[in-house]
Order: structure tokens, then sequence, then C-alpha cells
């Protein structure tokens, strides 16, 4: 341990500035027509959040009809409908819109030391597109279900399925354009709105990721959303896509789908490996290893992400030939992610490591974000994948990349900047507790379903053969364990807003323009326009130091 | 005096030549509406045709020709930055990646 850093991190007495962004006005119209970007991200964390516990709820359904091998909790319908809800809402509004449009959108203008982003008002209706959306989704939910999968598979979705399909659809397109015009707000800030200073390669590893996957919310975006549009119109109007009867193509979807859906998992993973990005050196307190080899990756993994979305489709009936060149470049797109991971551990190397809960978030992701990386690599071998789709194995290297990679990094990086949003710190020992149960809860909960799947459990079926019983409930005793370790959070950051001890303007001695202001920030964010004079992650001595 | 004189001139000249532009493109939108109008009506009458391998290709190519005046015209792309114009060629450039690799396993199936 270093001497010159502090365990006990807030060591002085502050007292919170007489006015910042969330006590300027405080009625709810103020609010409701706010176009300052920390107010929007707020509303969407608040809104997020109400998605997460209601796919979190379908996801305790579905482990519940799974603790036993007979389909008697859920009838085999009501199952699908419920799994099925669990990925929509999990998916296409907790996970997607989770670090963007709250970190993000909280921390993209400070990070580059701006005002606001470059159309505030865009960003307003953003959140209100994205509750148009939601609001469809929710209908739909309500009045029965989807039951194709978050998927969507033809010609399933767009022929047999008795469900609300159209409804979903729409709501998922609508909400397409709350991601698109965040993406657009991003770039646009980026490039545009840098402050004094700020070049290229002095911003944030955040801001890297962050803009990377705004290329991605731009350009793979729309494509879900045309897909999406043609699946309703030939569900509604017969009009020939993908139906082969009518001189469509049922492959012709995936291959749309996937267009979208693989880039998406690097939307969603993307702006959380920013996370890590920050707060590896702010808690080694030592500058990054490789910071422009971190900072390409991001650029090489949006890229290369939209190379390789037919690994989804080996056992589809796609050409082989295709298939070869498919597997190649899935394996290529693991390269920069390796490089990330190998970079955030030479990091370490003879760091002054403080643990406290965001470090523990951190060290979990990059423990389970390789191995659900690795993981994929096995789906990407032409040969083992056609043993290992659509069975459980698939189910738990996607939880390992989305929950225990994004979800930890969501978490990781609302415990690390909480104290800028609120002013406030949280309480550290339940915050240790929570991210210690998440882990166990996590591995308890996916692990087994690697094995499930190895032997060959099939996903999305309510009932199952007795001898994978032990499994399947060692899996629904980890998710309920993993669910205390999600509600926990909510409890003692809630309890914080009005007995956290007063945060100071960077409690973590951290470097970045966010920390050079106050806690919360002013609505403008800073009081003068800050001039950026040296690199990032300057975590150096300084002078009079050595 | 000169000075008021000369900004009069100066904006009535500016009117003028918004007032010439402003018709200018007018008559620019008119003709790419009619020549949208003929392409939908080839589109038509095309499909009226059994032209065999042709029928497919030519379709697409009255279609790729309407939307290359959308976005030239009415989006006004033609007059815009290089930079706009840099984000338009990406957009594009994705899109051929989508239509390539899709027909790469189109192409070479097996079982068709």
């Amino acid at each position: 341990m270093s001497p010159a850093v502090s365990d006990v991190v807030v060591t002085e007495q502050y007292v919170m500035p007489e006015e910042h962004y969330i006590n300027s006005d405080t009625s709810l119209k103020s609010w409701l027509l706010t176009v300052d970007h920390k107010r929007i991200a707020i509303l969407y964390m608040l809104t997020i959040t109400f998605f997460f516990f209601i796919g979190g709820f379908m996801a305790s359904l579905v482990r519940l009809e799974l603790l036993t091998p007979a389909g008697d909790l859920l009838e085999s319908d009501t199952y699908n409908r419920a799994f099925s809800m669990h990925g929509v809402m999990m998916i296409f509004f907790f996970l997607v819109p989770s670090v963007p449009a709250t970190l993000g959108n909280f921390l993209v203008p400070l990070m580059v030391g701006a005002r606001d982003l470059a159309f505030p008002r865009i960003n307003l209706l953003s959140w209100y597109i994205f509750l148009v959306g939601a609001s469809f989704a929710v209908s739909a939910m309500v009045l029965g279900g989807v039951d194709t999968g978050w998927t969507f598979y033809t010609p399933f979705s767009t022929t047999f399925s008795n469900s609300n399909v159209i409804l979903t659809a729409v709501g998922i397109l609508i909400a397409g354009f709350a991601s698109i015009f965040t993406g657009l707000n991003f770039i646009v800030t980026v490039h545009r709105m840098r402050a004094p200073g700020m070049s290229w390669f002095r911003l944030p590893l955040f801001i890297w990721s962050q803009y990377a996957a705004s290329l991605i919310m731009v350009l793979g975006t729309p494509v879900i959303a045309i897909t999406l549009a043609l699946v309703a119109l030939e569900r509604g109007f017969h009009i020939g896509i993908f139906d082969p009867k009518l001189g469509g193509d049922p492959i012709l979807f995936q291959h749309m789908f996937w267009f979208y859906s693989h880039p998406a998992v690097y939307i969603m993973i993307l702006p959380g490996m920013g996370v890590i990005s920050e707060v590896i050196p702010a808690f080694a307190h030592k500058r990054i290893f490789g910071y422009k080899a971190v900072a390409y990756s991001s650029i090489a993994i949006a890229v290369f992400g939209f190379l390789v979305w037919a690994h989804h489709m080996f056992i589809a009936g796609i050409s082989i030939y295709a298939a070869l060149v498919f597997s190649l470049v899935s394996f290529i797109v693991a390269i920069p992610s390796a490089i990330k991971v190998f970079n955030w551990s030479a990091t370490l190397y003879k760091g002054s490591i403080r643990w406290n809960t965001p470090m523990l978030y951190a060290f979990g992701f990059i423990g389970l974000f390789t191995i659900g990386g690795l993981t994929g690599l096995f789906l990407a071998s032409l040969g083992l994948d056609v043993h290992l789709t659509e069975t459980y194995f698939i189910v738990a290297h996607f939880h390992y990349v989305m929950v225990g990679g994004m979800v930890l990094a969501y978490l990781c990086g609302i415990h690390f900047w909480w104290p800028k949003m609120t002013g406030r710190m949280y309480p550290e020992l339940p915050a240790k507790l929570s991210a210690l149960l998440v882990f166990v809860g996590f591995n308890l909960t996916f692990m087994p379903q690697f094995i499930l799947g190895y032997l060959g459990m099939p996903r999305r079926y309510h009932a199952y053969p007795p001898e994978w019983q032990v499994f399947n409930v060692l899996s629904s005793a980890g998710a309920s364990i993993l669910a205390i370790g999600f509600l926990m959070p909510m409890i003692y950051l809630v309890w914080s807003l009005k007995y956290g001890k007063i945060a100071g303007p960077n409690p973590w001695q951290a470097t970045g323009l966010e920390w050079e202001t106050s806690s919360p920030p002013p609505t403008h964010n800073f009081l003068e326009q800050p001039i950026v004079t040296s690199e990032p992650y300057n975590y150096g001595p300084k002078e009079g130091e050595v | 005096m000169s000075d008021h004189q000369h900004d009069h001139q100066h904006d009535q000249h500016t009117d003028h030549h918004d007032t010439v532009h402003h018709v200018g493109h007018v008559i620019t939108y008119v003709i790419v509406f009619f020549a949208l109008v003929v392409g939908t009506l080839g589109t038509y009458l095309a499909a009226k045709v059994d032209m065999g391998a042709f029928n497919a290709p030519v379709a697409l190519i009255i279609a790729t020709t309407k939307a290359f005046l959308v976005i030239l015209f009415f989006m006004h792309v033609k007059d815009s930055s290089r930079l706009t114009k840099t984000v338009v060629a990406g957009g594009i450039f994705w899109l051929c990646i989508l239509l390539t690799l899709t027909m790469t396993d189109f192409l070479s199936r097996v079982w068709h």
C-alpha cells in the first residue's frame, strides 16, 4: 500500500454545494421537461431499474419451474411466455440502455468537459420515445405476453405463434429510435464538444468505449427495426419476406436479426468495459497499461463485431463455406477483448490496490467476462457448436457475458460514480457484502448450466429428465442468492441519499474531469471552462510528493 | 449614407440570389419527384413483363436509383459537407456488409 493512498476514502468533512443539478429546481415539471443530461440519466436509471425487476421476476418464475423435472408450476405455454418476456425486458429495456443511457448520459459531457450533450432536446426525446416503446412491450405483457423467445425466429413468429408478437415488435422498434438518438448524441458530442486540450488520446477510455458502442447503435439498430417491421408486415398482411410459401426465406430473418443482435452484445458489453477501464486505474492508483491498445480495441470490437453474426446460425442450414468464414472471424473478435483483459491485469502490477466495492465488482467482471468470452470460442467452433448450441451451455455462456460481465460492470459503475451523482457515499460494508453475494449467487446459478448444456439439456423447455434435477436445484438456489445480492443495493443506495456521508468532489482520489467539479455537479457541470493539460490516468506522484 | 446604400444594394442582391436559388431548388425537387414517379411506374411495368433471370436485377436497379435520388436531393446530401457524405457512405458500406455476407451464404448453400 502506497502511503499516498488512503483506504479510508472520505477523510475530510465536506459540505454539500449550495446549488447543484438536483436542487436547482425540485418541481415535477422541471424533471419531466429537463434537458440536463444528468437529470435525464437519473430518469433513465429509474426506468430501467423498473424493467430490470420485471425481467427479474420473469427469471424467478423460470427458475422456480425448473426446480422439479415435471412441468408442475407453469404450463408449457406460460413457461414460453415467461422466458420470452424475461429476455425481451432484460435485453431491450435494461441491458441495451443500461450503461449508455444512465452512466453514459451522466458522464460523457462531464468527462469531455462540456456543459451538456450536443442535442439536449433529442436526449429528452430519447427518454420519452423509450417510454412509449416500453409501454407497448408492457401492454403486450399484460395482454398475455409473447412466446417466441427474445429472438422472434420465423416462421414461428410470423405464422404459428398466437401471442402478442406485433405489439412487442412495435415496442422494440420504437425503443430502437431512443437508442439511435443516444448514440447520435454521443458521437456528435465527442467530435464537437471536447474541452480545450482534450485531444482524442486524452479522452478517458470510458468515452472511447461509449463512442464505439454508439457507432454500433447508429449502424445496427435500424436493421433490427426494419426486421421486426417486416415480421409484423408478414404476420399482419401476409407480405412474403420470410415465409417460403410466399416466396420468402426463413433464414433471411436470422441473418437480419443477428446482424444487429450480435453487435448488440457489444452495445451492452463495450460500455461495461469502459467502466472497468476507469475503475481499475483508480483503485490500483496507477496509469492504465497500454492506453492506446485498449482504445483501439474498442473500435476493433465494434467493427469486427459486425462480421461474426452467422455463428448463431451454424445449425440453421446456412452454407458450410459461409460458416467457415464466420467461424474464423468470430475467433478474431476475441483478440481485442483479450487485449483489454490483459491490459487491465497488467495495470494491477505494482499498483496500490484498494478493495472498495467498485474494485470488487471490477474483479468479478474480469473473471466472469473471461469465462463468458472463452466459452464463446467453444460456440464459434463449427463442430462443437453443433453439440452445444440450443442447450443450457449457450444460456450459461450468454449470462456469463451479460450478467457476469455487463450487470457487474453496471453495478461497478453505479457504486463508483454514486458519490458524484448524489454527493453522498454509499455504506461500504453492505455494499461489499452485496458484491460478494452477487458473485457467489451468480456462479452457483450459471456454472451448473454449463454442465447441463454439455450433458445435452435443451433450453426453453419447462420439463426435463430427473437425472438433471440436482444441477437445476443448484442453479435455482444460486438465483435466490443472486436476487438478494441485487436487492441489497436498492436498499442501501436509497438509504445513502439521506444518511450517507457527504462525499466531496473526489472521494476516490481519481483522475478525470468529472472529479474536478463538485458532487453533485452544478447544472452546467463546471463553474469555469476546464482546460486539459495532461494525459489521462495521470496517477504518478504530484510535484512535491517525490 | 453610402454605407447604408451599399447595405441596401447588398440586401437586394442577397434576396434576389436567395429567390433564384429557391426557385432553382423547387424546379429540381419537381424534376426529382417526377423521376421517382417514373421509376415507380417503371417498377410496375417491369413486374408485368417476364424477363426471366433479369426480373430481380431490373427491379433492384430501379429501386436503387430512386433511393439515390432521395438521398442526394431530398436529403440534401449532394450539397452537404464532406463529413456528411462520409457518414452516408459509411451507412451504405455497412448495408453492403449485410447484403454481401448474407449472399455468400445464400449463393453457396448446398440444399437449394
